[in-house]
């Protein structure tokens, strides 16, 4: 596999990572539990989004074939998304996303850290920007997940039901790619494995203020990488691009 | 969410360096730390702030609306008070 293939399919995954789970956090607009916290769900889903948007168009230009940010997002079935599972799935209530939040935002504020270093000024570039926002991620949902495990028993249930179905899907955030750990040893991305300490003092940290206890070990699911989704992506595809499909080129 | 739970907190934000905290809003939080995440959250989303304050509501001292005749009223025919009759040099900036 040339570098410039590998880096397309390591940008486009990325950007999918972001999108799926930008737009899982919109689903709460307008229905979240109190005005602050819709407000705060959005623009945590537009933190999001918008990353998705450096991601793609950094994507169109290596591929080079004259697709754009709008093709990649409505215009590819599920099977051609490579976002990790944890990001599609449902959001659930509260509790479940604030944990997906927190497992999501805990590994990927201390992976964009190490990939400002990387040899690719792109990448760095957009990683730059994008830290500081997940920096936010960590601190709100880490504050949420600590009231709720330490909060009423019907709070501590629901964060501890969330846990429970959301850990099996966090291996997958770790594995690597062929093309990833080519990319790697050229000095381009990071290693993924070496972010495992840092994120889980960084849980460690929440399940002792949370009195939560830690996520039983399980067998991890895997497989989004490869294009292999569960069917929650194609309800969440059929919602996000009904309206590019319908009408395509529309503006506003 | 009932109002005990997450009581009113005042925001208060500065909007660059130099100038003082202005009142822009409320929010509704269980605890100081989630009353600064929500007015971060709801009153900052396009650059407004360099810094926050969140004060709980019921710790501010109100006037009454009945004492504004004694209280600012009186005010109302003492002109002099006003600086309108000094002239500020242009570079002076921010008074």
């Amino acid at each position: 596999m040339t570098e410039r293939q590998s880096l397309f399919d390591y940008t486009l995954a990325l950007g999918d990572d972001a999108l799926v789970l930008g737009h899982r956090l919109s689903e709460w607009s307008g229905q979240a539990p109190s005005l602050e916290e819709d407000i705060a769900l959005s623009n945590l889903g537009l933190d999001l989004i918008g990353q998705a948007r450096l991601f793609y168009a950094y994507a169109v230009e290596l591929e080079g074939k004259g697709r754009t940010e709008d093709d990649l997002a409505y215009f590819r079935d599920a099977a051609g998304f490579r976002n990790l599972l944890i990001v599609e799935l449902e959001v659930g209530d509260f509790a479940q996303t604030m944990a997906r939040q927190l497992l999501y935002a805990a590994f990927l504020h201390p992976y964009y850290e190490r990939l400002i270093q990387s040899k690719n000024a792109r990448l760095a570039e957009i990683a730059a920007k994008a830290v500081k926002e997940m920096a936010y991620h960590v601190r709100h949902s880490a504050e949420w997940m600590i009231r709720l495990g330490d909060g009423t028993s019907e709070s501590k249930r629901r964060s501890e039901d969330a846990l429970d179905y959301l850990w099996g899907f966090t291996g997958e955030m770790f594995e690597m790619s062929a093309g990833e750990n080519e990319l790697m040893a050229a000095g381009i991305v990071p290693d993924r494995a070496a972010i495992m300490p840092k994120w889980t003092a960084t849980l460690d940290h929440v399940w002792r203020e949370a009195t939560l206890s830690q996520p039983k070990a399980r067998a991890m699911q895997s497989g989004g990488r490869m294009g292999r989704h569960s069917e929650l992506l194609d309800h969440m595809l059929a919602e996000m691009q009904v309206l590019a499909r319908q009408h395509p080129g529309a503006t506003w | 969410m009932t109002e005990t739970a997450t009581p009113l907190w005042e925001v208060f934000i500065r909007s660059r360096s130099g100038l003082p905290h202005k009142h822009c809003g409320s929010v509704h939080a269980a605890d100081a730390t989630l009353a600064l995440q929500a007015a971060r959250d709801v009153y900052t989303r396009r650059g407004e702030s360099v810094s926050l304050w969140v004060v709980p509501s019921a710790e501010i001292v109100a006037s009454d609306p009945d004492d504004k005749g004694e209280l600012f009223e009186p005010t109302g025919t003492k002109i002099y008070r006003h600086p309108t009759f000094y002239i500020v040099p242009d570079d002076v900036g921010h008074m």
